[in-house]
Parts: structure tokens; C-alpha cells; sequence
């Protein structure tokens, strides 16, 4: 994670063939590509938008949760609730840091973002309407990005799989902390039981949806996998998530939304239902409930605290003594 | 479904195209704050590591930035900063001709010299 300065590669090289070899024989290592490493130009795009996507998706998740932070049930609840905003901007940090490693520029991908040309996950489309919505965030939502996060952690690019150690220490304590909130709900009146159950029943199939298209249906996986920069399928991943959230449900003692949803001894695994692929695209495509809202508020964190941007770089230069050029 | 959707990121299923174009644009006004490179040192007895990197107007500003993006959860009991622009780097590529002549010199290592095993202590 240096500078982009000094770590885009070095453009025209005459062999590009056997470049091409030394990139191939490092991934077939399980060797990490580092910044300054020749890399085909599709791995360079694939991952600039991979984890740019990722970065827009921390930082735009800040908010579902991030609507509750003045109405938290206790002051626990709010410095609890408040670490763990902080935690998800910090991994959007961590991310915007990575991507600037392939030459990217952060303030850019932000633009791109408001502008609506690049993505954030479909799961921060959905509205938190009780506190129990909190907790069930982080017990399915975290959970799932567990899921997905702890492979990335061997990444083929060295500073995504960097980035992604950092995060993933920080995501026990946002499951964590969800879950401790659900019990204590489940333990309280009916009233608060029946919040944490609508919740659940509102959470589950979006919480399916954030593994991606089925396996036969995800044409970009295969070259991913070949790069490194996707170790599992999405049907494995949604398959260990199911397999490690049931006992968790019966333990807290809701029902998952799913009829379907059994025990296959045989298979040694959960079968579930089919899977709402049309709301997806319908959410994904800028239709769901929230996606107005959060690209408005991302852009009016940009727009309203320009000032302050600006004038802490004015102060910068006139302060600026022994640095001959300033900005960079 | 759908061929433009894909899941490979941590946060789960985004939309792979249009293709959009990445490249570095040029610096306006609020992207005027240098990147810093930072790095931590995680207690006492240890060297400074190579953290990430952030962008700052000044560099006590990245100090204190680099406090609340790397170090929420006593990660560090020092940090450095230095801009990017002021780093020297050894090559272009990681596999470079400058760490080649290390290469051939095994005797540098102790693995080089065979001790009878019941020597002891070495
Ligand atoms: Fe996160
Ligand atoms: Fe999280």
C-alpha cells in the first residue's frame, strides 16, 4: 500500500510475454502480487473496481446503522454502536488505501460513486425500521461478510489481502456485539420478541443475496478464481453461511423466513428455498427502498464539508515551511 | 440472470459493468491533501510496519488521522508518516537486479556450514 507515484508499473515494456509468465508462475506460487509488479491490465481493472465496490459498500453501510446512533436505547448501546460505524469507515479506509496502490485516485472513486457509475452492495438498500434491526445487521450482515471477507484475506494482491487481515480482526466484535443485542431483546417482552423476529423475517433473504448470482449463472467467477482474487464460489459460501447461521437462529429462538429451509442428512448440509433473483436485480439496479437516500447523503457529506477540506488545505500551505511543493 | 453481476468483493454482489474508466484525474481544490504513507509501531521492542496510507493537508493532521484509522484498538504505540512523494524506492518491480548479488552469496547464512550434530549449543 505505497504511493501510487511510485508504484504504477512501468508502462511499454518490451517483453511483454515473459512478464506475462513471471505474473502467471507467482499467482501458480500463491505467491502476492505487490503494487510495483507488472500485472495484465484486466487484473489491474478487475481488482481497482473490486475493491473500490467493497470500499463504497463499508462506507455507504455506515449509514443503515448509522440511523440509529441518536436514538440507541442506552449509552452502552451508543458507544457500542458508535465503534462499530467507525470500524466500517475505517475499513472503507483501509480499501480506498489499496485501490490507490493500482493507481486509482480515492476522490475520484467517491465521485463515481455519487455519480452512481460504480456500485455498493444491494444489502445497504434496505431500510432499518426498529433497533432490533441492528442487531440483526450484525449477526446476518457482518456474518455474511465474514463469510465472504476471511477468504480474501489470501488474496492474490498483497495489499487487498492486507486490508482485509484488518478487517476481518475487527469483524468478530460487529457480530458479536449484534448477536449480544438480539438475546437481550429475545429476553425481554413479547413486544420486543416480535421486533427481532419482523427483522429477521426482513434481513434473511438479502442476507443470501449479498453471495451473488448462483454458480451457473456467475461468468466473471471463473477468471477471478484463476487470478486468485476469489477463492470460493458464491453457492459455497451462501451453503457455509446457511450451515453456520441455523443452529444460531434455534439458539436465539427465531424462525428463518424459509419453509424450505431442512436439514439433508445425506448431504450433510441445509437445503433452503429458491432465492428472490428478480428483487435482486430490482435493488441492484438503483429500485430499492433506499438507494435514493443513501447516494444523496454521500454526496451531501462531500458537498457540505467541502469548506472544511478546503480550509484545512489553505492552512496547510501557509503553514508550509520546510516542504517545498505542498500538494501533492 | 444476469452476466454482469458478480460477488467477488467482501460485501457481496455488485454489478461488474459499464466499464468504467480509473484512471488517475487530474488534482482540484478539496483533492489537494498529499498522501501519507503510515507506519506503526506495535509495542515497545518492535520496529515500525508499514500500515496503509491516507490522505492529510499536513503531517500533523496525518498523524492524528493515522491514530483514528489504524490504531482504534491499541494496535500501536508509535506512529510515523511520511509523504508518498518523499519515498525512495529501489526499482520499478519487486524482483529486482539490486537484491540478485545476495543470491549467490550462501555463505552469509548459517545453514552454509555443516557442524557434526553432538556439537553443542550452536
Ligand atoms: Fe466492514
Ligand atoms: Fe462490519
Amino acid at each position: 500500500m505505497s504511493a501510487p507515484t511510485l508504484d504504477r508499473p512501468a508502462a511499454g515494456t518490451p517483453d511483454e510475454a515473459s512478464l506475462q509468465e513471471r505474473f502467471d508462475a507467482t499467482i501458480a506460487a500463491e505467491h502476492r502480487i505487490e503494487p510495483r509488479d507488472w500485472m495484465p491490465e484486466g487484473y489491474r481493472k478487475t481488482l481497482v473496481r473490486q475493491i473500490a465496490q467493497h470500499a463504497h459498500s463499508e462506507i455507504i453501510g455506515m449509514q443503515p446503522e448509522g440511523d440509529w446512533l441518536l436514538a440507541a436505547p442506552s449509552l452502552r448501546r451508543k458507544a457500542i454502536l458508535l465503534a462499530k460505524v467507525q470500524d466500517e469507515a475505517g475499513h472503507g479506509m483501509y480499501l480506498y488505501s489499496a485501490a490507490e496502490t493500482l493507481g486509482a485516485d480515492r476522490a475520484d472513486l467517491t465521485d463515481k460513486l455519487i455519480e452512481g457509475r460504480q456500485k455498493y452492495s444491494s444489502i445497504f438498500n434496505y431500510p432499518t425500521l426498529t433497533y432490533a434491526d441492528v442487531g440483526v445487521i450484525g449477526w446476518l450482515v457482518d456474518g455474511a461478510a465474514i463469510c465472504n471477507q476471511v477468504p480474501l484475506c489470501r488474496s492474490s494482491y498483497g495489499p487487498y489481502a492486507r486490508a482485509m487481515i484488518r478487517v476481518c480482526k475487527e469483524e468478530s466484535f460487529h457480530q458479536r456485539q449484534g448477536y449480544e443485542l438480539l438475546m437481550t431483546m429475545m429476553g425481554g417482552t413479547d413486544e420486543q420478541r416480535a421486533m427481532v423476529q419482523d427483522a429477521v423475517d426482513r434481513w434473511w433473504w438479502p442476507s443470501l443475496m449479498m453471495f451473488g448470482p448462483p454458480d451457473d449463472d456467475s461468468p466473471n467467477s471463473a477468471q477471478s478464481m484463476a487470478w486468485g482474487i476469489k477463492r470460493h464460489s458464491n453457492d459455497e459460501l451462501r451453503q457455509r453461511f446457511v450451515d453456520m447461521t441455523v443452529p444460531q437462529a434455534e439458539f436465539l429462538g427465531v424462525t428463518l423466513p424459509d419453509p424450505d429451509l431442512v436439514w439433508d442428512e445425506a448431504a450433510g448440509r441445509h437445503r433452503f428455498g429458491a432465492i428472490d433473483w428478480a428483487e435482486f436485480k430490482r435493488v441492484i439496479s438503483g429500485e430499492g427502498p433506499m438507494n435514493a437516500v443513501r447516494v444523496a447523503r454521500r454526496r451531501a457529506a462531500r458537498d457540505d464539508n467541502a469548506w472544511v477540506t478546503e480550509a484545512a488545505a489553505a492552512h496547510a500551505a501557509k503553514h508550509a515551511g520546510g516542504h517545498a511543493g505542498s500538494a501533492a | 440472470m444476469s452476466t454482469d453481476v458478480t460477488a467477488e468483493g467482501g460485501h457481496g454482489a455488485v454489478p461488474t459493468g459499464p466499464e468504467v474508466p480509473v484512471e488517475p484525474k487530474a488534482s482540484t481544490a478539496r483533492r489537494d491533501w498529499p498522501l501519507y504513507e503510515v507506519f506503526v509501531r506495535g509495542k515497545r521492542g518492535l520496529n515500525h510496519v508499514h500500515v496503509g496510507s491516507l490522505h492529510a493537508p499536513d503531517d500533523e493532521m496525518a498523524v492524528h488521522a493515522a491514530r483514528d484509522v489504524y490504531t482504534r484498538r491499541n494496535e500501536g504505540v508509535s506512529i510515523w508518516v511520511v509523504r508518498a512523494a518523499d519515498i525512495t524506492a529501489s526499482s520499478p518491480d519487486e524482483k529486482d537486479p539490486m537484491f540478485a548479488p545476495s543470491g549467490d552469496k550462501v555463505y552469509r547464512h548459517p545453514t552454509f556450514y555443516d557442524i557434526p550434530e553432538d556439537v553443542p549449543h550452536m
